[in-house]
């Protein structure tokens, strides 16, 4: 196996941000609905889930899935009548 | 695959969603959904199609809208399979959205990776994965100590599983959920393989005198 100077970094840094009580996917995704719920609402949700935000810093997979959830629902939030006359969303 | 959507329809259809979304109160969705309530599902369904929509159409346009009707269905039925997990400390729809969202990733991932094994991508010329960092040259990064010393790390202090993870996510790109396909585990499992070999990584690092600042500096 060669890993690129690029990719070695990139460990390197990932080493140095490990913390001794990270969450896997599976806990992440327990709490994926709150703390998407309380950034949406504008609350410091890496502060009230710190762990939470720790993984998504890490995981890509979850991360995506956190930006899908936002785009969700923010697509469910109200929107005003003159949004049928835009073309293209 | 494509389903005729014409822009009243959709702006009918994302009325509904929203109304339905918060038509109900948390209580009231868990009844409708365990008592199989036609009118819920079907409010349910719209949501999920609702929310899904904005992200099919960034990854994956022309098939956005088919998709989205066919990963809603998938997701109402997971809802309906799920319904006692939910725990109650967000909004219902907003769960039920994170598990189709969950569902149509994973399926994308696996439409997206199905014909790539895993002794293929590994054999395979490194070079279509996004590089994890552009801001040096390589050569100038060959030249740092700690990159030296990190590569001398995952040959000896690594198990092979582990350096198969690091070779498979951050060398080729692959989706975490798909290298754990794969390797015959789960992502969870498979994230904390990689934590443990970044926690060891940093505790070899930090008995030859590396600390995170030194690690994290830009320049050596």
């Amino acid at each position: 196996m060669t890993l690129t100077p690029a990719v070695l970094k990139a460990l390197l840094r990932g080493a140095a941000r490990t913390r001794p009580d990270e969450i896997g996917c599976d806990e992440c995704y327990q709490e994926l609905d709150r703390f998407a719920e309380l950034a949406l609402a504008g609350r410091d949700a890496a502060e009230a889930l710190p762990l939470v935000a720790d993984h998504l810093a890490k995981c890509g997979n979850c991360r995506e899935e956190f930006e899908g959830l936002l785009e969700g629902l923010r697509a469910l939030q109200p929107r005003p009548l003159r949004s049928l006359f835009r073309r293209g969303r | 695959m494509t389903v005729p959507t014409s822009p009243m329809r959709r702006w009918l259809q994302s009325r509904r969603a929203r109304r339905a979304g918060g038509a109900r109160t948390n209580d009231e969705w868990v009844a409708a959904v365990r008592g199989r309530d036609a009118d819920g599902l079907a409010d349910l369904r719209v949501v999920l199609v609702e929310a899904l929509r904005p992200t099919l159409r960034r990854l994956a346009p022309a098939q956005a809208e088919a998709m989205a009707e066919d990963f809603a269905q998938e997701g109402l039925l997971r809802v309906l399979d799920r319904v006692d997990s939910f725990r109650g400390e967000a909004r219902f729809t907003t769960w039920a959205v994170k598990v189709a969202v969950r569902l149509a990733y994973t399926e994308l991932r696996r439409l997206r990776w199905r014909d790539v094994s895993l002794d293929d991508l590994l054999e395979a010329a490194p070079g279509a994965a996004p590089s994890a960092d552009l801001e040096a040259p390589d050569a100038a990064l060959a030249a740092d100590e700690r990159v030296r010393l990190v590569r001398e790390l995952v040959a000896e202090a690594l198990t092979d599983r582990q350096r198969t993870a690091i070779e498979a996510v951050m060398l080729r790109g692959m989706p975490l959920a798909e290298v754990a396909v794969r390797m015959g585990t789960n992502r969870n499992a498979l994230y904390k393989l990689l934590h443990d070999a970044r926690q060891r990584l940093k505790r070899e690092l930090e008995a030859r005198g590396y600390g995170p600042d030194d690690l994290l500096a830009d320049d050596p």
